[in-house]
């Protein structure tokens, strides 16, 4: 893997072409060269950057100021401005078909749609507020949108091409929290907050499919996430389980458990150690030169394989606070549907990856921090997780490794994000980002 | 080892002043801790002295006296000559003596034994004291143990309750928490709905407001509208279109359920060549002649068809068939194969752990069909010793179940039953003792009457023998007359005798037939005894008046006699000694 050069940002996207942005000015840049193609200027403080679908425009959006503006790449001159006024912004974002924009209002008053190709507006009242509130299918063609109304829920399928509405149905949720359509986009899957374990499946005329509950008193659902292949639907909830609902019956299928204690035998652990950098005496010399001092503050880690039992770092949690760092908070399908990867808040070091084909545990990364954010090449089974250390770490079947981002100082990776084509990932720390290329023949 | 120790007691006699001593031997005490007195004969020494402190040479004639005395009431003969007078009998004295010596002999040796029996009972006594101490103090130790124990028990019996009631506590928490959990949580949300209806309020007015304020001003500022992304125009919204979303969407969702069908009938049709192909392997791993599959007798009629059905099922466009019933025949057969063949797999490795213990014997293998049918009898068997085993619970449950008054009746019923059946029983028993004893006494009587009987034959025999001798003299006709009568009163005595005697257990006709037509006979013959009997009575009496007393009728009487009184009077002898 080889590394590009580190670059102030304070947004970024990367979808196709990493788009960054400071302070008010987006900066396009080539995703190979990471060469400067456009710059643009906004009037404010950008807050959120999103890439239409078809990479030919680029929304940048200002919550203060309540205004999105619409760039494009072909056009340099061309531009566009919403204003949402009085009304504010909350959460800006593209519709599937790459000419519409969705604004969310303050106070969630209400979902304003904007047409690029017509000067229509559609309004959507009484939107939802909760994290996933709006969802589109996959192929884009129709969006779901959670409302409320009387202090009751309820779902809108809109169509995408013409806006229209397509069903409105109650939920018989407590207070729902967010949907998600599978990847067939045939299935919409709702679930409650977390006081109430519940997941509904809906048909995608509205009818409900199935409706799963696995417990009733403790804290409930934490994540949830669809299999590539609609098959599976892995609900990760605060009891430190995941469960696996299959989609022919909507039952559950396996309960894949996180204990402190790995006893398995045929799970392979791979622990992070820390080697400290040999220096020869004789070397030191003073001053210190730079590259001296940078190889001996920065530190060396490595993965070494633990025999099983292996007892991982259990923090317990703190009784008293609300949404406590307790249960299955990340969950993430590889791309060809034969892994799941999870983190269980209580074990923060560990990323626990399981064999979808057989329901077994199947690998335990440990590491020296707590996990950040890991996501799954796009392409291929591979996994890249960052602790917030200045290494990146990737696992694949084959074995795993761990990846030092070159540079000066610290730089602490908090998120990473795959290229679409498998081939780079960037990886963001708190206001800088790197793009880290991969060569297909080298990723042991 | 002793030492002498003389003791003086006081005499008994008040007239002799002498001293009569004892000599008493202690033994040392280490050997023994009970004294004993000893009364040792005194060595040849003090003899001297022994019997010069009684006897002096002044008072011989009292001394001798004395002893005479004394000897006299001990019972020994006197040591004078005679009972008054001054003359010793030497040789009573030696006597005497010598009888002293023997009485000290035996004295010595019982008093031995008594000290011997002593010590022993002395030394049994100590180790019984020393058992019956040991003893107590084990009983102790128990007791005390048991008291520990005891008390051990009860803390933990009061523990364990303790815990019951710990337990019965947590729960009542857990339950009353749980209360209080949901109590909570509807209070929760019935609050958080009215702050929801609240709040919604307040959108409702913002938006009014925002709305209202909606000024001329553009919201969006658009350079140059762009094209749609597919190139398409935007269309209108008509109910037009929206048929025909709904139509799209239906599509949508009817695509996707064609997508799954297919694909699972691409699995069924994996799956079903997956078990035609296993089904093939097993039938050709199979033996040939148990090819054809072995269903119990309940298939009967069906069988054949199934035959046909699964041979029909091995062609190979049958599979595509996915009705139901062929599934299940397919899953059925194979599912038979399966069973067949690993039961003769396992007889395979019977065989073969058989064959390497050695001893392959042809007889112990059964051929399955019979096994199978064994199984399927033993299970019938099992299946109907169950339901046996069922019934007789229930009726032995419904005894038991009876509540008690019907019990005790039954009970009741059942003792007066066999209290019935005892006393019948008993009087059975009581009757058949009573007919035991009668014939009892029927027989004593008989053997009497055959001992007379007997006797009076032998007499007659004498008599006859005589009368003959006689009979060529003495003619006594004319006495004939007279006796008969008092002859005939003994016979109807003796003749009723008879009949009682026949009045028995058995058909009175046997010998009443032979009492009735014999009577004369009978009374003839006992005419015989009566005069046979009267003669030992009379033995003194003078012989020709006996003699000449039927002389012809004992003539007449003797032939009859002889020729078929004999038969007759042997006859009803047996008879008698019939029943």
């Amino acid at each position: 893997a080889s590394f590009c050069r580190v670059f102030k940002i304070s947004y970024l996207n990367f979808e196709r072409f990493p788009a960054s942005c400071v302070q008010h000015r987006l900066v396009v840049r080539d995703a190979s060269t990471l060469q400067i193609l456009h710059l643009y200027t906004c009037t404010d403080q950008i807050q959120y950057i999103e890439w239409s679908s078809d990479s030919q425009f680029i929304l940048c959006a200002m919550y203060k100021r309540g205004l999105v503006q619409v760039w494009s790449l072909e056009q340099p001159d061309w531009h566009c401005r919403i204003d949402e006024g009085s009304a504010g912004l909350v959460a800006s974002c593209w519709s599937p078909d790459g000419r519409h924009i969705l604004n969310t209002t303050e106070f969630h008053l209400r979902i304003t749609v904007w047409s690029l190709c017509t000067k229509s507006v559609s309004y959507i009242k009484y939107p939802k507020a909760c994290q996933q509130g709006v969802a589109f299918t996959k192929d884009g063609r129709y969006m779901a949108v959670a409302e409320r109304r009387d202090c009751k829920d309820f779902i809108s399928i809109f169509v995408c091409r013409n806006w229209q509405l397509l069903r409105h149905f109650d939920t018989e949720t407590q207070d729902l929290f967010g949907i998600e359509w599978a990847p067939n986009g045939c299935v919409l899957a709702a679930w409650d907050t977390c006081l109430e374990y519940k997941v509904l499946l809906y048909s995608l005329d509205g009818r409900l499919l199935s409706s799963y509950r696995a417990y009733e008193w403790p804290l409930g659902i934490k994540s949830i996430a669809w299999s590539p292949s609609s098959q599976f639907l892995a609900i990760g909830s605060f009891d430190e389980k995941v469960r696996i609902l299959n989609h022919v019956t909507w039952k559950k299928i396996t309960e894949l458990e996180h204990p402190a204690v790995i006893t398995n035998k045929k799970t392979i652990v791979y622990k992070e150690v820390e080697k400290s950098p040999t220096l020869g005496t004789e070397r030191l010399s003073f001053p210190p030169t730079r590259a001296l001092a940078s190889s001996l503050f920065s530190t060396q880690s490595k993965y070494d394989i633990c025999q099983v039992p292996v007892s991982l770092n259990y923090i317990k949690p703190v009784a008293d606070k609300a949404n406590p760092k307790v249960g299955v908070g990340m969950l993430a399908f590889s791309a060809d549907n034969c892994f799941l990867a999870t983190k269980n808040d209580n074990i923060p070091n560990a990323v626990w990856i399981w064999d979808m084909r057989k329901l077994k545990l199947a690998v335990v990364l440990e590491q020296l921090y707590s996990i950040q954010c890991f996501q799954w090449d796009p392409c291929q089974p591979r996994l890249a997780v960052c602790t917030g250390s200045s290494r990146v770490y990737l696992w694949s079947p084959a074995g795993c490794v761990v990846v030092k981002v070159p540079g000066e100082g610290d730089f602490q990776i908090v998120s990473l994000s795959w290229h679409s084509s498998g081939d780079s990932m960037l990886l963001l720390s708190k206001d800088h980002f790197c793009v880290c290329y991969l060569e297909r023949e080298e990723v042991k | 080892m002793g030492d002498w120790r003389t003791v003086t007691v006081p005499l008994l006699s008040s007239d002799s002043k002498n001293i009569f001593p004892y000599t008493s031997e202690r033994k040392s005490p280490a050997s023994m801790s009970s004294e004993v007195l000893r009364l040792s004969l005194p060595s040849a020494k003090s003899m001297h002295s022994f019997f010069s402190a009684f006897c002096t040479e002044e008072n011989i004639e009292q001394s001798i006296s004395y002893i005479d005395r004394e000897l006299t009431t001990m019972g020994f003969p006197s040591i004078y000559v005679e009972s008054k007078g001054k003359e010793l009998d030497l040789v009573s004295m030696v006597n005497c003596m010598n009888e002293l010596l023997v009485l000290q002999h035996k004295n010595l040796r019982a008093q031995e034994e008594i000290e011997i029996q002593h010590l022993k009972l002395g030394s049994d006594m100590d180790h019984l004291q020393n058992c019956y101490t040991k003893l107590k103090e084990q009983l102790e130790l128990s007791k005390r143990e048991i008291v520990g124990l005891q008390e051990r028990d009860r803390q933990l019996q009061s523990k364990n309750r303790n815990l019951h009631q710990l337990l019965k506590n947590e729960k009542d928490e857990v339950q009353k928490l749980q209360n209080v959990i949901s109590s909570r949580a509807t209070q929760y949300n019935h609050d958080m709905k009215r702050k929801e209806r609240e709040y919604n309020k307040l959108k409702e007015r913002l938006h009014q407001l925002v709305m209202n304020k909606k000024d001329k001003k553009l919201a969006m500022e658009v350079l140059n509208y762009v094209g749609r992304a597919d190139g398409k125009r935007g269309a209108w919204r008509t109910d037009k279109t929206e048929a025909r979303n709904e139509e799209e969407m239906y599509k949508v969702l009817l695509s996707d359920y064609e997508q799954r069908q297919k694909q699972l009938l691409l699995e069924n049709t994996e799956l079903k060549k997956v078990l035609q192909q296993m089904k093939k392997d097993i039938i050709s791993l199979l033996p040939p002649q148990k090819q054809k599959p072995k269903e119990r007798s309940e298939d009967g009629p069906v069988l054949s068809d199934q035959e046909e059905d699964i041979g029909e099922l091995n062609k190979e466009n049958m599979w595509e068939l996915s009705c139901e019933t062929v599934r299940e025949q397919l899953t059925n057969s194979i599912r038979k194969q399966w069973r067949m063949l690993k039961n003769h797999v396992e007889k395979l490795d019977n065989q073969v752990s058989r064959g390497h213990s050695g001893a392959l014997n042809e007889k112990d293998v059964i051929s399955r069909e019979d096994h199978e049918l064994e199984t399927g009898k033993l299970e019938l068997e099992i299946q109907q010793c169950k339901e046996m085993i069922r019934t007789q619970q229930q009726l032995l449950q419904q005894q038991l179940t009876c509540d008690d008054d019907t019990t005790l009746l039954l009970q009741d019923c059942y003792l007066l039953e066999e209290r019935e059946r005892l006393q019948e029983e008993w009087r059975l028993f009581r009757e058949q003792k009573r007919n035991f004893e009668k014939e009892r006494k029927s027989f004593t009587e008989a053997a009497i009457r055959l001992g007379l009987e007997r006797k009076a034959f032998e007499e007659d025999r004498g008599a006859w023998l005589k009368h003959q001798f006689l009979s060529m003299t003495a003619d006594c006709k004319s006495e004939n007359s007279t006796t008969p009568s008092a002859f005939l009163r003994s016979a109807d005595t003796d003749l009723r005798l008879v009949r009682s005697a026949s009045q028995q257990k058995r058909p009175p006709s046997v010998l009443s037939t032979t009492a009735s037509p014999e009577p004369c006979q009978i009374s003839q013959y006992i005419t015989q005894n009566s005069v046979a009997s009267e003669k030992p009575a009379a033995d003194y009496l003078p012989n020709l008046w006996v003699g000449s007393d039927g002389k012809e009728e004992t003539e007449e009487c003797t032939k009859t006699w002889e020729d078929s009184g004999l038969d007759t009077l042997c006859r009803n002898l047996h008879m008698e000694q019939l029943p």
